[in-house]
């Protein structure tokens, strides 16, 4: 327990770095700016096993603390943010509809309305936007929680206790954010594709419901819900990790903690379109 | 008490204790300690004299940068998850409490014992309760940390630290926030723990505490140390501190500035 915080620290303290002189030459610079996105990248990856390895290790520690933690955190990454994913999802079904019928209309291809909201709402946009609004709606009260408590002290309090802070502050957020992103897209996703189909009929398209939804029923193959499912975990898992690791695993001061969130959150938008990236190859190829 | 007093609790051979932040940095050094079981240590310092770093190496959540430290017995540099267990039968509290300002008080002393003993917070709750009785915290039981005054957060970091019945408790500066009726509490309470509170099975416990105030803590049964100049000076009893012609001592003790520096 001691060892995991102690080697974080140890593989993932830039903080020293970061608040040394900036160097005077355009090159120096550069390196600077490259020798730090390189200590970061070895942190993340560093906290990212630790994370995995305590989750493994400790499964079956502590249980009936660490449940009901993680129960907390999924009520807090998925079901407190239901209300504004329904509005969401009304506004996207909107934006992509009204969008497509006005291209579709004019080459007299509206009824593939239900293939452009799969490739569109399915694949792409719904889960970088489930993923974008979990980030800025939790991703950065995890930065300032772990953060504040890192700087008064209380990481150090929970080691004293003989409690792992990466088990107990870590791992249930990490579950949960995961489990929040992927069902959270998984209601955007259904209402967005319902919504689209009331704008279509408001926009007097001419297409059934049964046309509509069998289009998108004929669009979906399994490698979708499978990739589907890869991908918002994987989103969930890794703003999770970018944003506990900034709150979490350096040494900070008070006064680096609104810093510190602004940092996070940009490094978890980078993060999402890189893993976006990677699956979009996934599609190609397969 | 002299049945207890035969096992050694703290044993230090040429130890010398890290910095928290930046371990190179050597706060104390060559320390040659031993406490018996049982016995009550007063660490006095001046701040930043290194009193919070040599406590926390005391309670093995650092390990000596040099020297060899068994704690109850073990080895501390073999201190890792499997030891877990050893290092808990030490209690340590911070100098400002460290209580987790997102957990009620109620919360914060039931953590350690739910985690370690994976017990579910309608299990743990009659444990808690007893506790928080004890220390008279049960009517600010369900509030957070930041809502209550030092004096009693600092009451709630010592019930956290007792929940687990520890058989040795480390303080870090308790009596610093204090105003005078919780001092005077606090004394009473620290004195029937080294005599064997019934909390912990009615053995005396292993106290060591820090402070920058010596006054407070006059009493002919506990024994007192002076860290200066990163060295560790055993002291003796009451009557040798109150005796002893060093300068920081006298300072500790408050002795008016004019005998200190004629």
């Amino acid at each position: 327990m001691r060892g995991n915080l102690a080697k974080t620290f140890t593989l993932t303290d830039t903080q020293l770095f970061r608040r040394a002189a900036l160097p005077k030459s355009y090159t120096d610079l550069l390196g600077h700016k490259l020798f730090l996105f390189l200590l970061t990248v070895q942190g993340l990856v560093a906290f990212a096993l630790i994370t995995l390895g305590v989750t493994l290790r400790k499964s079956g520690v502590a249980p009936n603390v660490i449940r009901p933690r993680i129960r907390q955190e999924i009520a807090r990454a998925g079901v407190a943010l239901l209300p504004m994913f329904l509005f969401v999802a009304l506004a996207l079904g909107f934006l992509v509809i009204g969008q497509t019928v006005s291209a579709l209309a004019r080459v007299g291809a509206t009824s593939y309305l239900g293939s452009t909201m799969v490739i569109v709402v399915v694949r792409e946009l719904g889960p970088l936007l489930a993923a974008m609004l979990v980030l800025a709606r939790v991703g950065t009260a995890h930065v300032i929680e772990l953060g504040t408590a890192r700087a008064l002290g209380e990481v150090e309090a929970l080691e004293a206790l003989g409690v792992d802070p990466v088990h107990y502050l870590i791992v249930p957020r990490v579950v949960g954010m995961a489990v929040g992103v992927f069902a959270l897209t998984v209601y955007l996703i259904i209402g967005a594709l319902g919504s689209g189909y009331l704008w279509a009929f408001l926009q007097d398209v001419p297409l059934t419901p049964g046309d509509y939804f069998k289009q998108i029923a004929e669009a979906l193959g399994w490698l979708d819900f499978a990739l589907l499912a890869l991908k918002t975990l994987a989103f969930g898992f890794f703003i999770a990790i970018v944003t506990c690791y900034h709150g979490l695993a350096q040494p900070l001061r008070l006064e680096d903690v609104s810093r510190v969130a602004v940092r996070a959150v940009t490094q978890g938008v980078i993060v999402c379109v890189l893993v976006d990236a990677l699956f979009i190859l996934l599609y190609l190829f397969t | 008490m002299s049945d207890t007093q035969n096992t050694v609790a703290i044993e230090m051979r040429g130890v010398s204790v890290g910095a928290m932040r930046d371990i190179s940095f050597r706060v104390v050094e060559a320390v040659d300690w031993s406490v018996a079981t049982g016995e009550f240590w007063v660490i006095a310092g001046q701040q930043q004299s290194g009193k919070s770093d040599f406590l926390m190496m005391t309670a093995g959540l650092m390990m000596p940068v040099q020297g060899s430290y068994k704690l109850l017995g073990t080895e501390t540099q073999r201190f890792g998850e499997a030891e877990l267990a050893d290092r808990l039968r030490v209690g340590f509290m911070f100098e400002d409490g460290l209580l987790f300002h997102q957990l009620t008080i109620r919360e914060n002393v039931a953590l350690p014992l739910q985690y370690h003993r994976d017990l579910s917070s309608a299990a743990a709750a009659q444990e808690v309760q007893t506790l928080l009785d004890l220390m008279e915290l049960t009517p600010l039981a369900d509030i957070t940390p930041t809502n209550i005054s030092d004096n009693w957060r600092q009451r709630a970091a010592l019930a956290r630290a007792l929940i687990l019945r520890p058989e040795m408790l480390l303080l870090d500066n308790p009596l610093g926030r204090l105003g005078g009726r919780h001092l005077q509490w606090w004394l009473r309470f620290l004195n029937r723990l080294g005599r064997g509170h019934e909390w912990c099975g009615g053995k005396p416990m292993t106290l060591v505490a820090t402070t920058d105030d010596l006054r407070p803590w006059q009493g002919a049964h506990r024994k007192f140390a002076l860290l200066r100049d990163r060295k560790f000076f055993p002291l003796g009893l009451w009557d040798d501190v109150a005796s002893a012609g060093d300068p920081v001592v006298k300072e500790l003790l408050a002795v008016p500035v004019d005998e200190v520096v004629k």
